[in-house]
Order: structure tokens, then sequence, then C-alpha cells
């Protein structure tokens, strides 16, 4: 049963081969017997899943079902859930009950899927690893002595254990694309602006965007139709039409241009990674798909530019945590700005507080255009670059990440180093373009993952093309032993 | 580029951040080696460049001025670390008259 796909277990609920009752005390039982290790949940909702099961069981009864109601998934902490605990991974809010849902979660509930709980991350979605959350590190399910990724480390180890058949998570650098590649499975950052970022606790507002965990890109699609639209109550969303998602996934790719960026295959590329990587792209040849190199000529200062401008956005947007309306607040403040300023120190970790002040420094007066605007300006250099190649490929393919998982505690002492695992994912962050990790082998019994990038609103494109290659491969299939 | 322990100090204020020395000392290492990595953005010229806010490079909508969010204090309320007939309390800002 853990093996099954969303879009076969929506055949087995539609067929009343298993109710949905049945299906999330199954998937709760699995999470109580192997999480205690793996730590990929803060919160498990029994109560509110079986609640939503029984709902979703009479909808299918009266014949109003959805194609996803009754199904299971997993939600990142980050995700404003009402009157269900969300932490984003920080002591800061520890205590912090939702009072409303994210638009994401009310679609998806809308559609009637049924929340398992919340998953593990990063502080605040800072990080690469799992490793700077309040709860500890998630594991790796293919080695457990190795880093799930991050910072959605819970959304993609859960599904990798099989401990939930698919999950949301957000991508700010490479949140959901690196660990779907370190945990591998299948994980898809859609435009920004196609999901929803109301209720979605903010990092860096002009890159976060919601996204997906699935095996399949078929399963991805499914639970993106009902994920991604316009919301009024976000800003920056973006009023574009959503297709069917599953319409295309069928196409041939017969005559599709792939362009390979050859500042992604340079000499901090893992010559392992590198081959599996290769064998893949002759997977798309036989396809009939053609490969052409292409150039992303500001590739190396994608990374600088996005620790200025996600630590400044960071800045001002955790300035919200004063200790006054919700969260944590210090013992015995003297005074107003001691509340303040201890409530703030003791609520954050390390990370979010090295951010904190980057973010502060970058701003502050006299700094704003040396730093702040000058990122802005190389920002759009770093989109322009994937303008012009768009004018010659119709997808970008690259490795998602230059190394497979590295070891718990490796990169904590180092920051440069573990900001330098993004290499591959934040510019399309900085662009807005959507991108998916899929599994295309293993390095050391690690997976890899293998990066697509398109144009904006090209998910059904991305899609197809990651759906066609797990037609003619089974790498998605592998799961990790013990699970 | 350095920064000093001093001016670790004056961000940490800005930020509203309490440190202890060890952690002034560690981040003034740490940040000055981010600041230097960040460095790299001088060398290239962006004189005629536009800076890009949004990535779709579209403006924020705009919408009629009415009101639209639910009133709900009291839920609110209930997840504040301290409250009082409706009011958020906090430490005593105004000294009294002596």
């Amino acid at each position: 049963m853990q093996h099954k796909t969303v879009a076969e277990l929506s055949r087995e609920l539609t067929e009343k081969k298993i109710s949905s009752v049945e299906l999330t005390q199954f998937f709760l039982e699995r999470i109580k017997h192997f999480d205690s290790t793996l730590n990929s949940f803060i919160t498990v909702s029994e109560d509110y899943a079986l609640t939503a099961a029984k709902d979703a069981d009479a909808k299918r009864a009266q014949g109003k079902a959805s194609p996803l109601t009754g199904i299971p998934i997993a939600h990142k902490d980050i995700f404003c859930t009402d009157g269900v605990k969300t932490t984003c991974g920080s002591k800061m809010l520890d205590n912090f009950i939702a009072p409303y849902n994210a638009t994401v979660i009310q679609n998806l509930n809308d559609a009637g899927t049924v929340m398992l709980g919340k998953t593990n991350m990063d502080e605040f979605a800072m990080g690469s690893s799992n490793e700077t959350s309040y709860y500890g590190p998630v594991k790796n399910p293919w080695q457990s002595d190795y880093v799930s990724g991050g910072s959605s480390g819970g959304s993609a180890a859960s599904v990798a254990a099989l401990l939930a058949p698919a999950s949301t998570g957000t991508d700010t650098g490479g949140s959901i694309r690196q660990p779907a590649a370190l945990c591998g499975i299948t994980g898809l950052k859609p435009t920004y602006g196609r999901a929803s970022r109301y209720g979605m606790i903010a990092f860096a507002s002009s890159l976060d965007q919601a996204g997906l965990f699935a095996h399949t890109a078929e399963d991805v699609a499914l639970l993106l139709n009902a994920m991604a639209g316009f919301d009024e109550k976000d800003s920056t969303s973006v009023n574009h039409p959503v297709p069917d998602y599953t319409a295309a996934l069928n196409n041939n790719l017969k005559g599709l241009r792939i362009g390979l960026p050859k500042e992604y295959f340079n000499a901090g590329l893992n010559n392992e990674v590198a081959q599996t990587i290769q064998t893949a792209i002759r997977e798309y040849e036989k396809l009939g798909a053609v490969i052409e190199e292409i150039s992303l000529p500001n590739t190396a200062l994608s990374v600088p530019v996005y620790y200025v401008i996600a630590p400044a956005e960071c800045s001002s947007n955790l300035a919200r945590y004063d200790g006054v309306r919700y969260g944590y607040r210090c013992v015995n403040p003297a005074d107003l700005q001691d509340l303040y300023e201890r409530s703030r120190s003791e609520g954050f970790g390390t990370e979010v507080k090295r951010r904190i002040m980057i973010g502060t420094y970058v701003l502050s007066a006299g700094y704003y255009d040396a730093y702040y605007l000058k990122a802005q300006k190389i920002r759009r250099l770093i989109c322009n670059d994937f303008v012009n190649a768009f004018k010659k490929v119709d997808v970008i393919l690259s490795p998602t990440t230059p190394t497979p998982a590295f070891k718990i505690g490796e990169k904590t002492s180092d920051p440069i180093s573990m900001y330098l695992s993004d290499i591959y994912t934040i510019a399309a962050n900085l662009a807005g373009l959507p991108g998916i990790s899929i599994p295309v082998g293993f390095v050391n019994q690690l997976p890899i993952g293998m990066q697509l990038i398109t144009n904006l609103f090209g998910e059904a494109k991305l899609l197809n093309v990651a759906h066609q290659y797990q037609t003619v491969t089974d790498w998605h299939k592998q799961s990790p032993r013990g699970f | 580029m350095s920064l000093t322990p001093d001016a670790v100090k004056k961000i940490a204020h800005l930020a509203r951040l309490s440190l202890s020395e060890d952690d002034i000392a560690l981040y003034s290492t740490q940040l000055s080696k981010i600041l230097d990595f960040i460095e790299q953005m001088n060398q290239v010229d962006t004189t005629q460049i536009e800076p890009l806010a949004h990535p779709l490079d579209i403006s924020q909508r705009l919408r009629p001025d009415v009101i639209t969010e639910p009133n709900l204090r009291n839920k609110y309320q209930t997840i504040a670390p301290q409250v009082e007939a409706g009011l958020y309390l906090v430490p005593k800002v105004i000294e009294e008259a002596s």
C-alpha cells in the first residue's frame, strides 16, 4: 500500500477498494512506527486527519468526490493551519496555534486531501540541510547519518520513506528541489506567483513560492491542479489561468530542445553526479529530444546576489516577531526594549540571527545602494540570461545539486560552503522560473536529482518532460530499505 | 570587508537582538566572510541596468479600499503572550511624573 502513487490511491478510493479512513490510519501507523528516528514530522495531527478522512468518505459516498478526495498529505510546517500548531521550525513559534488556513492549505482541503501532520524544516526555511530546525535535523531515509536537504527536509524525507504519499513544501532558493534530489523523489517549484503566499510564513517575499513533493510527476500534476491559482489575499499572486496539468503529460518529446548550461557542468560538479546526469540526457535523446549546450553567463553571481536579497527581505519580514502579539516572549522583561531584544535573541536560532544581521547591515543607511540595489541590478542580468536561453531552447537541464547528500554536521560550521550547495537552484528563484527535480540514479547509495527549468508558467511542459522520463525509467520507484 | 565587534553590536541593536560577547566575536568573523563573498558583485558593471524587484517585472495590484478582513480579535488574543481587557500587555513605557 505504501508504494502506491497518489494516482493509484485515487483509483482505489474510487473503486471502493479502500476507504480514506483506512488509508489515513495506515499512514498514521507508519508515521508512529518510523518517524521517531527519521524526525520528519514536528506535529502529527491524528484527530484532524481522521475527521477529514471521515468527511472525505462521506463525500465519496455521496458521489461528490474530486480525484484527490481522501488522499493523505503532509504539509510543511511553514503553512498556517487553523487550530493546528504551526512552528516554522522555530522556538519563536513553538507555542503558535495558527488562527487561519494558508490559501494553499485551504485549496488542498477543499479538494478533499487529508492532512496527516506538519513536517520538519529548517528554521524559518533558512537552511539547506534541515539542521537549523529547533526540532533537530531530519535524517536522510537512504542513509541515516546524511542530511535530508532543506529547507523542506521533513516533507521530502516523509515521502521518500513512504510515510505520506505526497507533501507540500516551499522553495526560496532550492528548498523543494534540493531535498527532493537528496531524498530521491520528485519536487516541483512552480512559477513565482503561481500558488498563493497567503498564510505561508514569509522568509524572502520576492522569492518564496509554494510547491509539491511526490513520487511521480503525474502525482505532482494532480496536486498542482488543486493548489495553484490566483488569490486576492496575496498581492503578488498572478492572475493567470490554471490549466489541467495532467492533460499534457503524455505529449511526446520529439524535437524538444533541451539546453545544457555549461556553467552548471563545470569544475564544481562531482564527477559521478555528472556521469549520472549524462546517462539521463541519453534517455532524452532516445525520446527524440535535441540536446545543445547553452550559456547562462552570470550563474556564478546568483549565490552572492541571493545572499543580499534573501537576508534583506528576511530581516524585514522577521521584524514582526517582537514578543508582543504572538510567539515566544522572554521571562521577566525589564522594559519594552529588553522584551524585544531578549524575546528575539532567545526565540531565534543561530542561522536566522546571522541572516537577520546580514539583511539589517545591507539595508542600513549608506549601504543600501552598494548592496541591495546592486543585487537587484544583477538579478536582472541573471533573469536576462534565461530570457536569451529560452529563445534557443524549450527546457534547461542540469544537476539539481553539485554533490549527493552530505553528512549531518559536515557543513554546519562553514555557512558559505552550505550556501554553495544551492548553486544550481538559486537562479530559478531569482528569475521567478518554474523548476522540477526528479530522481535519476545513485552515487554511493545516495540518490541524485536532475533539475529541469522552463519558461514562466511552463509547469505543464515541465511535468510532461519529467513524466516522459519516468515512463522509460524506474528511479522514481526505488525506495530506501527499512521502510 | 571586515566588520569590527563594535559594528556587529550596532547592527545587532538595529535588528533588536542582544548578543553575548561570544556571539559577537563569532558573528564578526562569519559576517565579514559572507560580506567578502558578496563583494563578487562588484566585478560587474551595472551602471545602465534597471534594478529588478519582482521576478515577473510587474507592479503590485491595487484593490478597492473596502474592509475584507473578518474581526478575529478574540481568536488572535488567545495566542498572545499577555492580554487584559482585550489589550496586549507590555512593560510600562511611560514613566510616571515624580
